[in-house]
């Protein structure tokens, strides 16, 4: 680690604020460039769909770290600025304001873009997607009493926009195409009592009910789904999900398949550049198979064991995937990436909006999901790293501690 | 008990178990009391990343995670362990008279 070397990174996201606090920690002198195009400090997204949307927080709340911090550790931002290309010969990356930095090493941390409609009408006034601190202040906006929201998808970000849209006094109608809501997620009971609490809450949750198109002149007025529905909107906000942003990679001539193709170290193919967070496809060795997440804990760990590792530490990173998604008073966690399993376990009553569900396959934990439980999603965490097979009656009595159960 | 007024009868030594800190508050404080193989110690129950209580959250001998977003803090001193946390927790002197579990807050 020379301290003449320069590392630029990229993406001025979560994953690249780790990184950057990650090689300082590990002792690089060198020169360190972020770039990034929104303005705004690196920020943690989670809060965009909760405590941002409901006003609860303004945008600084969201910052990993202040100015104080960038300006101590001689880390230059260079924000409000996009990458154009790479050039991999000559190890420069050509910036929007016309500047080409040099790069010993490069970290691209490009995260993900929102999945874009394309039904008629998709382009009206109104329609909003959230994936950026803009996006979440441009829909708080019309947050009134009374306003009716439609939200397309029933995913993580559409059941938190609900949730915080619902607490604003917004009428809120949920459509979603599949038959469950966080269908791909969670357990179908889960589901199943997601839905029920935002009825309780006054949201109109259909499922099965896919998007047609929009109706409006100057803007949005109504939303069309399924054979002839229509649902008035003040305003809509789709969550259909992210795609991985790995045009620079690509055009840079790296491998890029579903999101940059990395290794347990987050190489990339040319050995000077290397890929973290959302955008990153990487091996799991605990999973026994390549994944690319988009999640709070890959974008800060895995960007740290990449930072790492361009310092020369290497240690394969491997942990166990982990989500969550806040709800009203609901914490719910989920551990694991199921594929198949055999058997589901519940633990506590659904009725106290505190239990949590494992799934088994052969015995073995796969998954999890708690609500109001993080500390059974922790335990079934290390079920799955240290393959424990868990007797399923003990594993359903809330009266055996989950601990007691990790030696079996 | 105590001399001084700053002492407060929080719980017996029965109420706070190995894996489960119990929170108490006393006055404007939100307090963790744990349980650490029979030393008790008590710090701010909140996060200093995000509002999460850290009595929800998960034991490891003398680790403390958070539930929310798993930073770890070390209980007998309150220090900040791994990321997101970087801000140590505020700790507070323990004393156990008998069963009973007294914290100092000043």
């Amino acid at each position: 680690m020379s301290p003449h070397a320069t590392y630029v990174v990229i993406g001025a996201g979560q994953a690249a604020g780790r990184a950057v606090e990650a090689m300082r920690g590990e002792g690089f002198e060198g020169r360190i460039v972020l770039v990034g195009t929104e303005d705004h400090l690196p920020y943690e997204r989670p809060l965009l769909s909760k405590q941002l949307l409901t006003g609860e927080y303004e945008p600084e709340r969201t910052y990993l770290h202040d100015q104080a911090f960038y300006d101590e550790h001689r880390i230059e931002l260079r924000l409000g600025t996009s990458a154009l290309d790479i050039d991999r010969e000559a190890r420069t990356v050509r910036l929007s304001d016309g500047d080409a930095l040099r790069y010993d090493k490069l970290l691209l941390t490009t995260g993900a873009r929102v999945r874009r409609l394309s039904s008629p009408g998709a382009n009206l006034p109104g329609i909003h997607y959230l994936r950026d601190i803009s996006d979440a202040l441009a829909i708080r906006t019309h947050f009134a009493e009374g306003a009716s929201l439609v939200i397309v998808g029933g995913g993580y970000v559409g059941l938190e926009a609900a949730a915080a849209a619902a607490s604003r006094g917004c009428r809120v109608t949920v459509l979603e195409m599949a038959p469950l809501v966080m269908n791909r997620v969670v357990a179908p009971d889960v589901s199943r009592f997601y839905e029920a609490v935002h009825r309780d809450h006054g949201v109109d949750i259909r499922t099965g009910a896919a998007v047609e198109g929009f109706a409006g002149d100057d803007r949005v007025e109504a939303v069309l789904y399924g054979d002839g529905g229509s649902i008035p909107a003040d305003f809509v906000v789709v969550g259909v999900g992210i795609e991985a942003e790995a045009t620079l990679a690509d055009t840079a001539g790296l491998p890029v398949d579903n999101g940059i193709v990395v290794d347990e170290y987050g190489r990339t193919e040319d050995s000077a550049i290397f890929a973290a967070g959302d955008v990153a496809n990487h091996p799991n060795p605990l999973l026994g198979r390549r994944v690319r997440l988009e999640s709070w804990q890959n974008a800060q760990n895995q960007a740290i064991n990449t930072a790492r590792a361009m310092c020369g530490k290497l240690e394969p990173y491997a942990e166990i995937p982990w989500f969550w998604s806040n709800q009203y008073d609901l914490n719910l966690q989920l551990v694991g990436l199921p594929e198949t399993w055999d058997q589901l376990v519940v633990r506590g009553d659904m009725a106290d909006h505190k239990f949590s569900v494992f799934y088994l396959a052969d015995g073995r934990v796969v998954a999890a999901n708690g609500v109001n439980s993080p500390r059974d999603v922790r335990v079934a965490r290390m079920f799955m790293e240290q393959n424990i097979c868990p007797d399923p009656a003990a594993l359903s009595d809330p009266d055996t501690p989950l601990k007691s159960l990790l030696t079996s | 008990m105590s001399e001084n007024n700053n002492w407060h009868l929080v719980a017996t030594t029965s109420e706070v178990l190995v894996d489960e800190p119990k929170a108490v508050k006393i006055g404007e404080h939100n307090v963790a009391i744990y349980n650490v193989d029979g030393a008790y110690y008590a710090t701010d129950d909140i996060c200093t990343h995000e509002y999460a209580s850290l009595c929800e959250g998960f034991i490891d001998g003398d680790i403390v995670e958070c539930p929310l977003h798993a930073g770890q803090f070390y209980i007998p001193t309150g220090k900040a362990m791994s990321p997101p946390v970087t801000e140590d927790l505020r700790t507070f002197k323990v004393k156990v008279e008998g069963d009973d579990i007294f914290v100092e807050v000043t």
